[in-house]
């Protein structure tokens, strides 16, 4: 009974954040300008590391949380090091 | 794939879906919300969404999930939820402030001008 919930639960959220990273990627290949891109970006690294928590709860495995977090720190040094170039021109002064 | 499912209470399967749900749902409103807002200011507001409570969401499902079927205390999702709390208010603030700058120099939108600095009382 359990294993049914959370496999249907696990499921319709992978379908739902499987959306909400084409529609990410739609507005990043999109966007009128940089910064519509670079968080277009932001939020696809977002919406993949809570695509990875999902599998490691749908798989019962640990594993995926190392990746998630290694997602999640890549996401914000890269989203800082773009926006620090749109607005200096270069990353470091 | 399933058998650490299969041992846990129904109780707990039932509030790990809410949860798991809960997020998923609030990043996929977060992700509409960030196509269809017309201007890049009403647009940095959306993904945040996703990543307040989004990531809120889905992080306790994940320890409600891991600490039952362990029957002990797991915690180490909490250095997620926090990490991107904490980061994710600093990206966006710079990367207004870099949008910012771009509109005043290219004199598009109706941005407002920059503040001149008060004088120094004497």
């Amino acid at each position: 009974m359990s294993a049914i919930i959370i496999f249907t639960a696990v499921s319709l959220a992978q379908l739902m954040l499987a959306a909400a990273m084409a529609i990410t990627a739609v507005r990043m290949f999109r966007g009128p300008r940089a910064q519509d891109r670079i968080i277009g970006l932001d939020s696809l690294y977002i919406n993949a590391m809570l695509m990875l928590v999902t599998f490691g709860i749908g798989t019962g495995s640990v594993l995926y949380f190392e990746a998630a977090l290694v997602i999640g720190m890549l996401g914000f040094v890269a989203t800082v090091a773009l926006a620090k170039f749109l607005m200096r021109g270069e990353v470091i002064e | 794939m399933m058998q650490a499912a299969a041992d846990i209470p129904v109780a707990a399967a039932i509030a790990v879906a809410f949860f798991v749900l809960f997020g998923a749902a609030l990043s996929l409103i977060g992700a509409v919300g960030f196509l269809r807002l017309p201007t890049f200011y009403d647009r940095l507001h959306a993904p945040t969404l996703g990543t307040s409570w989004g990531i809120g969401g889905v992080m306790v499902a994940s320890m409600i999930f891991f600490s039952v079927s362990a029957s002990r205390p797991i915690l180490h999702e909490i250095l997620i939820g926090l990490f991107v709390t904490v980061t994710t208010p600093v990206t966006f603030m710079l990367l207004a402030r870099a949008a910012l700058d771009r509109d005043r120099t290219e004199r598009n939108g109706n941005v407002p001008d920059k503040q001149e600095k008060r004088a120094p009382k004497d």
